[in-house]
């Protein structure tokens, strides 16, 4: 099992190190790149839980079609490229405040309840198991989910489109 | 029986013409003095019967008495021997109807007949009817002919209520209803101030008295009680507990000395004697009837009535500290100071009420000094002359002087143009002065030799004195009004001669700027042309010396009810029961010489001023002092001016400033500081506690929310991020509080 | 592995991008952070779920299924966030989001 660990000791780190980057770079380019790491590691987590289709989902979805929408839409806005805009607005001290807060919260609540729960990952999960649950017994969440992909579909072409 | 059981109707028929005058008197004929006359006639007609039915009662009772028989009548018994050999117990004749009663208090009304009572109705009822006739020409188109007519008869009918009266109770309401009457009848042409002046001057007086009245009747209710465990107003109850011995002295004396006030009052005794005089304002047969012969003897009549209460009260039957009593006293002054004043009068009339108010004082003095048959006796005598010699001046001043009653200056050589008025007023005049036969001297005598013969020698000395001083001013009046030349009629003459009424009309008016003093009493006639005589002096009309005559045979005779050897007068008249053991004096043949005398020399000492102008003639033109007595004389002894001007007037000025001033100084401005405290509180309420307090409150909740909102609105800074965080920080204090309290 | 380390992971992941959120003028960045908070939501999912890892627990998938449905709604609202974002621009030619305070009261 330490295999496990180390591997996930170094994917944890480097998805900290970009989310700090994405929340504190002057490029938005950069920003988004950043996102990108933090995405994929988180990728990687789902396989190391065993989680396989999720984290090929992920990868296709999020870094495949989020972040191209997150590029384009930076083009489109004409953020500025190059820094020059200052790290973050006036909120900086009381936001980090909070975060801290919420952190020391959620961390301490974690810890209390769950100290030393193992996870024992026997099998990877198969994706005709998701496939099973998501077509029977959760049909109408993803019923719902396809109609609201279309609603945010027309919103966003009925939104954007220049009139 | 008849007359005596139904004495109740002599005052009852007098009331009903009142009404009916009242209201139908200006539908009549006669305008009412046909039913006044004819009612009053009724009266006396009554009053006759029941004067002598009690004689025939008296003298049943003293023959059966002396008989020694005791059969079974009315009220017989063996009663006590008075100085005159026997006389029985007759008891008067009561009957009442009790109208009140409660926890033993019994008020009743009713009659009580005696002696007294009826002499004093025949006089009151006999003078009524003559004054009733005599009006009949005398105020013939006067403005209020009816009107005059019925309080005429509301006045008989209530000095009659107040003669038969059986308990103190009526006596009061009789009293006070004459008063009444008398303010009506002197002020009945009250379009003249003086005259309302004077009527309200004399209720007022008299008022004052009835204080003593009204203390003396309830005061005998307790003496009845002390006496008998039980109070009544009876006064039959009355007079015997003023003799009875369980009643202290004291209580008896301060009694007597009330009832003395309200006789003070009435009967113009010094010092509430001022009204009189000027009660002459009324018209002239109202001063005959009220201020001569009847309502001013009504404190002489209640003198008589509760008698016992006096001569206990003021012991008046053992004079001691040299034979004084309060009663005496006061009958003393006033005889004397009633005459000195007779002597300066211009006014015939107030000549009269002068010696009106001497003679009273001889009556209270005669009361006083123990002589009762005496002092009702005068009273008796002195109403036919007193009224007789008032008509007679009204007679004067119908036919003689315009209406005017100024002697020195309207009046003068009258006797031939008058010689009835001038007969009549001669024997009014002797019998006043008390000459031998006529009826004064009798009167007068009697109250002498009782006061030397009970011990009150002095006042044997007041009433000599207040003779003389009788007979010299009366003698000065009918020099100045019968006898010299006519002084009033010689510059109208030419005036008579227009015989239209627009002349006559300036005629009243010419006399009445003539009186320039105070006799304002003209009355305001309407139409005088039916007079049918000529405008000079002259002879009244027989309605008016008719009962000038009647009264002037009364004044000649009725003094011989009780000359020695007759005596009647005593015998039918005193009261047998509930009485006190007056000790009546034989008559003194030196006394009654000596007294014809002196009346004589003041006859004689007028006549020789007057007639032969002996003497110190214009004295006070020349010597100061002379003035000076006449000055006080003239101001009535400074006494109006006393009650007017300093005990009325400090009163008005002094204690009446004082009064407003604390009126308005003090309760209204409690009133005023109460309502600028109101003012002032309610500013206050409305500045601080409304405006500041509770506006300030509202304004400042107000403020406060809108403030608390300016200060919320801070949250909404429409920036996103800013939101964010509150949410962020608020998921955090939820996730906080779940951890805690889980 | 521990439970907690996944946990403290998604935590921390979950702050940052809420320190991201209330600090980034940039609204496109804004939007990134919220991505990254919602990536950290789908890894504690995914570890809830894997909790349940036995053949028959029926809570096997659940964990997948739930962060299935989360990263499709991910999707959508970027789509839609960033075609607000264009319009916001194209007003107000500022993708700054301290200049969108129109609804300052």
């Amino acid at each position: 099992m330490v295999a496990e660990n180390v591997f996930f000791g170094i994917i944890a780190a480097a998805m900290a190190i970009s989310a700090l980057g994405v929340v504190s770079t002057k490029n938005v380019v950069h920003a988004a790149l950043y996102l990108v790491i933090v995405l994929a590691g988180g990728a990687a987590q789902f396989l190391l839980l065993g989680q396989e289709f999720v984290a090929w989902v992920q990868v296709l979805v999020y870094i495949g079609a989020v972040i191209v929408l997150f590029l384009f839409g930076i083009m489109l806005t004409r953020a500025p490229m190059h820094p020059g805009e200052t790290l973050g607005n006036d909120l900086r001290w009381p936001a980090a405040a909070a975060a801290l807060f919420l952190a020391a919260i959620l961390g301490s609540l974690f810890v209390k309840t769950w100290h030393g729960q193992k996870l024992h990952l026997e099998s990877p999960v198969r994706t005709s198991e998701i496939t099973n649950a998501v077509f029977r017994v959760y049909i109408i969440p993803f019923e719902i989910v396809g109609v609201l992909l279309l609603g945010a579909l027309i919103g966003a072409v009925v939104l954007a489109r220049r009139d | 029986m008849f007359f005596l059981d139904h004495a109740w109707l002599v005052p009852l028929i007098p009331a009903v013409s009142f009404v009916i005058i009242l209201f139908f008197g200006k539908r009549m004929p006669r305008g009412g003095a046909e039913v006044g006359i004819a009612a009053v006639g009724a009266s006396f007609v009554l009053a006759c019967g029941t004067l002598v039915q009690w004689i025939n009662r008296v003298r049943d009772a003293d023959n059966a008495h002396g008989l020694g028989a005791a059969i079974g009548a009315i009220g017989r018994s063996v009663g006590r021997l008075g100085a005159e050999g026997s006389a029985a117990q007759v008891l008067p004749v009561v009957h009442h109807v009790t109208w009140f009663e409660n926890a033993g208090v019994k008020l009743t009304v009713g009659v009580q007949i005696d002696g007294l009572a009826a002499i004093v109705m025949f006089v009151v009822t006999l003078v009524s009817l003559l004054v009733h006739v005599y009006s009949l020409e005398y105020m013939r188109g006067d403005r209020r002919f009816t009107h005059f007519y019925a309080a005429l008869s509301l006045f008989t009918a209530s000095m009659l209520l107040l003669v038969v009266a059986d308990n103190t109770l009526q006596m009061l309401v009789g009293w006070e209803l004459v008063g009444l009457c008398s303010f009506m009848l002197i002020g009945h042409w009250w379009e003249e101030k003086p005259n309302s002046d004077a009527a309200l001057k004399a209720f007022l007086t008299t008022r004052t008295g009835d204080i003593g009245l009204l203390v003396g009747v309830v005061m005998s209710y307790w003496l009845v009680e002390r006496a008998t465990g039980h109070g009544s107003f009876n006064i039959l109850a009355v007079n015997q507990a003023a003799a009875s011995s369980s009643v202290g002295h004291t209580l008896v004396m301060w009694t007597a000395l009330a009832f003395l006030l309200a006789i003070i009052g009435k009967s113009g005794q010094f010092p509430l004697h001022t009204w009189l005089p000027d009660a002459m304002a009324g018209p002239t047969p109202v001063s005959a009837l009220i201020h001569a012969a009847t309502m001013v003897v009504a404190g002489v009549y209640l003198g008589a009535r509760l008698y016992p209460i006096f001569w206990h009260g003021l012991s008046i039957g053992t004079p001691g500290h040299g034979g004084l009593n309060a009663m005496a006293v006061i009958g003393g002054i006033t005889v004397i100071i009633g005459a000195a004043l007779a002597f300066v009068q211009d006014d015939i009339k107030k000549v009269l009420a002068y010696s009106t108010i001497s003679q009273l004082g001889y009556m209270v003095m005669a009361l006083g000094v123990g002589a009762w048959t005496a002092a009702v006796f005068h009273l008796f005598t002195h109403a036919f002359f007193k009224a007789d010699l008032f008509l007679g001046a009204g007679s004067v001043s119908h036919s003689g002087s315009h209406h005017s009653f100024d002697m020195k200056k309207d009046m003068g050589g009258l006797k031939k143009y008058m010689p009835q008025t001038f007969w009549t007023f001669a024997i009014g005049t002797l019998a006043l002065a008390g000459i031998f036969p006529l009826a004064g001297f009798w009167s007068k005598d009697e109250i002498l030799v009782n006061a030397g013969h009970n011990g009150y020698q002095a006042f044997v000395i007041v009433g000599l004195v207040g003779a003389f001083m009788t007979a010299a001013y009366m003698t000065r009046c009918v020099y100045l009004t019968f006898f010299g030349e006519y002084r009033g009629g010689a510059e109208h003459s030419e005036e008579h001669e227009l015989a239209d009424d627009d002349a006559h009309m300036a005629l009243v008016g010419h006399d009445a700027g003539h009186d320039a003093d105070h006799d304002k009493h003209i009355p305001g006639f309407g139409a005088h042309a039916d007079d049918g005589h000529g405008h000079g002096p002259h002879e009244s009309n027989r309605l008016l010396t008719g009962p000038l005559w009647v009264l002037s045979f009364f004044a000649v005779f009725a003094g011989l009810l009780n000359a020695p050897g007759i005596l009647k007068f005593e015998k039918w008249f005193q009261p047998r029961v509930a009485f006190v053991d007056v000790n009546p004096a034989k008559f003194s043949v030196i006394l009654a010489i000596v007294s014809v005398v002196i009346a004589l020399l003041g006859i004689g000492a007028s006549y020789a001023y007057y007639w032969l102008g002996a003497g110190p003639q214009r004295l006070t033109e020349r010597n100061a002092m002379a003035r000076a007595g006449k000055h006080l004389l003239v101001m009535k002894y400074y006494l109006d001016v006393l009650y007017t001007d300093i005990i009325v007037g400090s009163l008005k000025g002094a204690i009446a400033n004082g009064v407003y001033w604390v009126n308005q100084n003090v309760i209204d401005n409690v009133l005023n500081y109460a309502g600028k405290g109101a003012i002032g509180l309610g500013k206050f309420t409305y500045e601080y506690i409304d405006q500041r307090g509770v506006d300030g409150v509202v304004n400042g909740l107000a403020n406060v929310t809108g403030e608390a909102g300016g200060e919320l609105r801070k949250v909404q800074t429409g920036r996103l991020q800013f939101y964010a965080l509150i949410l962020v920080l608020a998921v955090g204090l939820f996730a906080l509080a779940l951890w805690i309290f889980t | 592995m521990l439970l907690n380390q996944f946990l403290l992971l998604s935590a921390f992941l979950f702050c940052t991008g809420i320190y991201g959120v209330l600090t980034r003028k940039h609204t496109v960045l804004v939007l990134m952070s919220i991505e990254l908070m919602l990536a950290a939501v789908n890894i504690n999912l995914v570890a809830f779920g894997a909790l349940h890892n036995s053949p028959t627990d029926p809570g096997r998938v659940i964990g997948q299924v739930f962060a299935l449905f989360v990263l499709t709604i991910a999707a959508a609202e970027v789509g839609v966030g960033l075609a607000i974002v264009l319009l916001i621009y194209r007003n107000s030619h500022s993708a700054d989001l301290d200049d969108a305070h129109a609804l300052k009261g």
